[in-house]
């Protein structure tokens, strides 16, 4: 949590300065952020290939774990693309692009922003900032209703880091290696299902 | 923005091999977290700076923000929701064998 007031501080920061007009022309009209996201595409790939941890979870968990990450790809787009239709000015594609963020704010909002429109990352930054909330405050009752998976299901791509704890709290220990193998294939696929989904928007 | 995301996507795949290549050094690993970090504040405050100087954003916000909560409800109960069935299907242990 301490992570993402961090990291919702420098929004606001340059959410102020930005309103405030406090800011020379250059940053304003210079287009670097996308060489910041290739930065950080190569980091974040570097990192998961660094990640032995990850990779021994990987190959050491049963098929049936796999069902627990397909379940939140496929319930998150199906979920997103009904609740569209209330949108009137959200297309199918634009909310499955906001919905396969599963929870990993930063990236999906920085990539839809790039490839799509900052309206569109703004919306993604705070849908899936939501759906970690939502995770922290509603799991126990999410849990009873939904069974077991649900605080892994709700958390998505935040079930092997930030929700991790409430999830093991009310699931049970053993559940924690699921709620890790699940967000760990969830955080790994964000990057590469969120810009396949914007090229057919 | 089709040949983007291929970069974007080579580039993420290129790290990916190098990481797995470079393998595990403490050191490395530490210093790859902490330019992530920094990327990612970096583009969340360039984001910021975008939002804060888009009129079109600015004005709108309370719209955005109820879009942006019903598309997490929609998210969130899609999710459970398969989630439920796994779980009922796959995982659910019988009380009586």
């Amino acid at each position: 949590m301490k992570g993402s007031l961090i990291i919702l501080s420098f929004f606001v920061l340059g959410l102020i300065l930005g309103l405030t007009q406090f800011l020379p022309n250059s940053l304003l009209e210079g287009d670097f952020s996308i060489y910041a996201l290739y930065l950080l595409m190569f980091l974040v790939g570097i990192g998961i290939g660094t990640d032995r941890d990850s990779w021994k979870v990987i190959k050491e968990v049963n098929i049936k774990i796999i069902l627990v990450p397909l379940s939140v790809i496929v319930g998150s787009l199906i979920g997103v693309s009904a609740v569209s239709v209330l949108l009137s000015n959200i297309n199918f594609g634009e909310a499955m692009a906001v919905g396969a963020g599963f929870g990993y704010y930063s990236l999906s909002s920085v990539i839809i922003t790039e490839f799509h429109s900052e309206t569109l990352g703004v919306i993604a930054l705070i849908s899936n900032i939501i759906r970690e909330i939502l995770t922290l405050l509603a799991t126990p009752l999410f849990v009873k209703y939904f069974g077991k998976l649900a605080g892994i299901a709700s958390g998505g791509a935040t079930a092997m880091d930030t929700t991790m704890p409430i999830i093991v709290q009310y699931s049970g220990k053993e559940y924690a290696i699921i709620a890790v193998f699940s967000g760990i294939v969830l955080t790994i696929l964000v990057p590469i299902i969120v810009p396949l989904i914007l090229q057919f928007v | 923005m089709f040949q983007d995301i291929i970069i974007v996507l080579a580039i993420m795949i290129l790290g990916l091999g190098i990481g797995l290549f470079i393998g595990n050094r403490p050191k490395i690993i530490k210093i790859v977290g902490a330019l992530t970090s920094f990327s990612i504040f970096l583009l969340l405050f360039l984001l910021g700076i975008g939002v804060g100087t888009n009129d079109k954003i600015i004005n709108n916000l309370p719209t955005i923000g109820i879009q942006a909560l019903i598309l997490s409800f929609g998210a969130v109960l899609g999710s459970l929701i398969c989630a439920w069935f796994t779980y009922k299907f796959f995982f659910q242990t019988k009380k009586v064998d």
